[in-house]
């Protein structure tokens, strides 16, 4: 054991409510690329804040061994001297400065204050060339694609002289040929012995260039799997990842399916600012009063993109499609047609999108349709306010002091309370729920279920947007799975399984034909 | 005497200002052995900073919604301008030129609110813009001179008092019988909004302080009416501020209106997704206070009988000071209308108190500026302090 270089021992980290990593451990080797898996959610990412110290020592349980030695990361800084260099999804670059700019930031190349640009441009060269990256050091990181950016990202982590390089999601947003650039890059690197931590969804990837793959589910470690030992498949990986008892964590209920209460017929949409990008690609969905469809996909799959731009284009550019209720044709192009039109759409970041958070619960709540509560549709009449929103208190059972408290004071779970009771105050027909437990703990996540049952057998038609399979599984009646903007897949939730579902959303192929 | 306490921690922002304005009323009141009070002197008070609290009240809605506006002062001096040209040089009845200067600003407004609401350009930019514009076009209009005098019916808009119904000499009974009015309806609206309250079983201030509050109102309210009926009764100025403030105060509070702007300004994206159309809500904000920059305008004009390209030179920073001082935030979302109002009194009474003193312009400027930042360094301390 004594290639091991990373160690981290019995890690445990909660969050108010949830429990986020529970004695995970987790070791990494000299020279290997190490992959870490499992669900959104499963606790990947907020192992690595651990490990980076983004989370200092003290806010957590357990130990860390680096290189032999115990780390007390107290931020980022410390644990980028020893070595450990983190490239999260989100790109941490800046736009409107050059290469040579970016890579030397915090880390800049001076005497006494006054940089020296010959030395920080030709190191830049020697980075850029280890990287495999042509482009000039004084090109603006804005004028470069997606892909080159994260190599600079990755030579940043090499003028910090990197030991061990974890990557979230590198290939999550890059095209086949750029990924392929990265892996390759990943196996040159290791060649040189420096180890890589590869946090990835897409398994073949995974399969290909890891040495080993520890699975994590719901904040434990499952498994550490040896790849030069087992014969390792995908569908391996995904039972790991998967496997779980799933019952008593969702509420029973006996759909009684109506007729199709709405539908989308070749909806297409672009990104806003990158035109030729489209965001949803001839997608069409039916739904039925009374019942749940859920559509599943991993994060950036275009399920909140589709969601914002069939709720009065609140998203995207260049939309085209047609919105049918009842089997009529309806006009949703602006919100306030699509809330008329009985459509109701809770957001996936509730405090960015769906609250105001300095007001009071009451004043939230009925935002969406004031006039119902106003004399001659501009006057609030406050008592009828105060009547309707407790109405929504205790049939949601918002926990709270009083309705007149702010939503800042909430827990998550009363909070997206508020932001359902918002939705039905506008008396919607179809609702679409973008991730609403997200980030709240089991037993809120139990109440909002209760609801949503509620609300289906009162006749209502409703999507969820969910990024863990086994809510979609064990809520929604049928299941669509989207992929780059495309609906690649339709399952009814009695013939799906986590591992059905799984294959759809991991799936390079194009289209797969139900 | 635990409950006075946390009610006056809880409440701190709307009773902190208004605690800090009368100490500095009695503070002038002895610096100035007496002058600040007397009724000549509270009557000019008002007067002279009637443009302020009207400019205040469109300003706090821009405020709350997340902006600024930064032209006000050049907008009433160019309406202002276009005004007394209407009346001096083309012999247009006032009646129909203050008609016309109300037209003018609200396209002023909508001109702002055009590049602020729907090309996204920021207000701090556009006003900026707006403040250079109409400067310049004032300087245009009156080609660097002074216009005036104006009939007397338009100067009445700032120096008229309300007519006496009952010919007492040496006082005038309207404004205490007004001032009577004036509280009654008050009391009963702040007992009918009590009652409401205790039925939806919501706290409630304890009955001896309810009792307290409502007498210090009734004094604060006669006490002034008294004070002006013993000089020439209530300026029709103080007639039109009062409704403007009890409108603007209803508005904001009580209508459909008033919280979507306060949800815009809390949270822009999560208001749209709600249903409420913010760019054309922001637009109105703007229209409206380039209508109320235009009375202001029409009220200074007035006052001063002549229109200079000088008019109003540096009243947005007073305006801008009255709402932040008053306890709006810059962040948005938060503030009220009797908050910016107070705070455009506060403004009001330090310049007169301090001109009574002799103090030179430039002290007065320096300590404005003192009190603007240590009202809000307050706001944000107990901001923190409470969270």
């Amino acid at each position: 054991m004594s290639d091991v270089i990373l160690e981290m021992r019995n890690i445990t980290k909660t969050f108010p409510g949830v429990k986020a990593l529970d004695n995970v451990s987790f070791s990494v080797r000299q020279g290997e690329i190490h992959a870490l898996v499992g669900e959104n959610g499963a606790g990947k990412s907020t192992l690595m804040k651990v490990l980076s110290g983004v989370y200092p020592y003290g806010t957590y349980d357990g130990e860390i061994y680096f290189l032999g030695k115990e780390c007390r990361f107290r931020d980022i800084t410390e644990s980028e001297q020893v070595g450990l260099v983190i490239i999260h999804q989100e790109l941490a670059l800046i736009p409107f400065l050059s290469i040579t700019e970016n890579l030397f930031l915090g880390n800049e190349q001076d005497k006494h204050g006054i940089i020296d640009w010959n030395k920080s441009i030709s190191m830049t060269k020697e980075l850029l060339e280890k990287v495999g990256l042509k482009e000039s050091p004084n090109t603006l990181i804005t004028d470069m694609g997606i892909g080159k950016q994260q190599l600079v990202e990755i030579a940043k982590a090499l003028a910090k002289e990197v030991k061990l390089l974890i990557l979230d999601e590198p290939t999550a947003s890059l095209n086949d040929s750029d990924s392929e650039n990265l892996l390759q890059l990943l196996l040159q690197f290791k060649a040189q012995g420096i180890s890589s931590i590869l946090i990835s969804h897409k398994l073949s990837e995974v399969s290909r260039v890891a040495d080993s793959i520890t699975i994590l589910r719901d904040g434990a470690t499952v498994e550490t799997l040896d790849c030069h030992k087992d014969n390792i498949t995908e569908d391996r990986i995904i039972r790991g990842m998967v496997g779980r008892d799933l019952t008593h964590r969702f509420p029973p209920r006996e759909s009684k399916i109506g007729d199709v209460i709405f539908e989308i017929r070749d909806w297409n949409a672009s990104h806003p600012l990158h035109k030729d990008r489209k965001i949803s690609n001839n997608v069409n969905l039916t739904v039925r009063s009374g019942e749940v469809v859920g559509i599943a996909g991993l994060i950036g799959a275009g399920r909140t993109e589709l969601a914002m731009s069939i709720f009065g284009r609140s998203y995207g550019t260049n939309i085209s499609g047609q919105a049918y209720k009842h089997g009529q044709e309806i006009d949703i192009s602006t919100i306030d047609k699509a809330i008329a039109n009985g459509i109701a759409y809770a957001t996936e970041d509730r405090k960015a999108y769906g609250l105001v958070l300095i007001e009071e619960i009451k004043n939230n709540i009925t935002l969406t349709n004031l006039k119902a509560i106003a004399d001659l549709g501009v006057v609030v009449n406050e008592p009828k306010e105060i009547t309707v929103t407790s109405q929504y208190r205790d049939s949601l059972n918002i926990k709270c002091s009083s309705i007149l408290q702010l939503a800042l004071n909430l827990s998550g779970g009363n909070q997206q309370k508020v932001v359902l009771s918002k939705w039905l105050f506008s008396n919607p027909d179809i609702l679409i729920l973008d991730e609403p437990t997200r980030g709240i703990d089991v037993g809120a996540k139990y109440e909002i279920y209760t609801i949503i049952n509620r609300l289906a057998s009162e006749g209502k038609g409703i999507i969820l947007i969910s990024s863990e399979l086994p809510e979609i599984l064990g809520v929604c009646d049928r299941i669509y799975v989207m992929r780059e903007g495309r609906i690649v897949g339709e399952v009814p939730a009695k013939e799906a399984s986590q591992e059905i579902v799984m294959k759809f959303i991991m799936s390079q192929k194009e289209v797969i034909e139900q | 005497m635990k409950t006075l306490t946390t009610l006056f921690r809880n409440n701190i922002r709307e009773y902190g200002m208004l605690i800090a304005l009368i100490v500095i009323m009695l503070f002038f009141q002895y610096a100035t052995d007496g002058i600040l009070m007397k009724p000549v002197n509270i009557t000019n008070l008002v007067l002279q900073n009637s443009y302020i609290i009207i400019m205040a009240l469109g300003m706090l809605l821009i405020i709350v919604s997340g902006w600024i506006d930064l032209s006000v002062g050049s907008v009433a001096a160019f309406v202002g301008a276009i005004a007394a040209v209407m009346m001096v040089k083309w012999d247009m009845h006032w009646s129909i030129t203050i008609f016309v200067s109300l037209i003018i600003g609200a396209a002023i407004g909508a001109f702002q609110g055009y590049w602020v609401a729907y090309v996204k350009i920021p207000a701090f930019i556009v006003t900026l813009a707006g403040m250079l514009i109409f400067r310049g076009l004032t300087l245009v209009i009156l080609q660097g001179e002074a216009v005036g005098p104006f009939p007397t019916e338009f100067q009445r808009l700032s120096s008229g008092f309300i007519s006496d119904f009952f010919k007492v000499e040496g006082f005038h009974v309207t404004t205490i019988v007004i001032g009577v009015l004036i509280s009654v309806v008050l009391f009963i609206l702040d007992l009918r909004g009590r009652q409401n309250q205790q039925k939806y079983g919501f706290e409630v201030l304890p009955f001896y302080l309810f009792v307290a509050k409502n007498v210090f109102i009734t004094f604060a309210v006669m006490g002034l009416c008294y004070l002006m009926a013993s000089y020439k009764g209530l300026p029709t100025v103080m007639v039109i501020l009062s409704i403007l403030i009890t409108l603007y105060a209803f508005v904001t509070s009580q209508t459909t209106i008033g919280r979507r702007i306060y949800a815009m300004g809390g949270n822009e994206k999560a208001a749209r997704l709600s249903g409420v159309n913010t760019p054309r809500l922001l637009f109105g904000t703007f229209v409206n206070m380039g209508v109320l920059a235009a009375l202001a305008g029409l009220i200074v004009t007035a006052r001063l009988n002549t229109a200079t390209p000088k008019a109003g030179d540096g009243f947005e920073l007073d305006v801008i000071a009255a709402c932040f001082i008053g306890g709006a935030s810059a962040s948005g979302g938060v503030g009220k209308v009797i908050g910016a109002v107070v705070g455009a009194f506060l403004i009001g009474v330090m310049n007169n108190g301090m001109s009574i003193l002799g103090i030179g312009i430039d002290w007065q400027q320096t300590i404005k500026g003192l009190v603007l930042l240590l009202a809000v360094f307050f706001d944000v301390y107990n901001k923190t302090k409470s969270s």
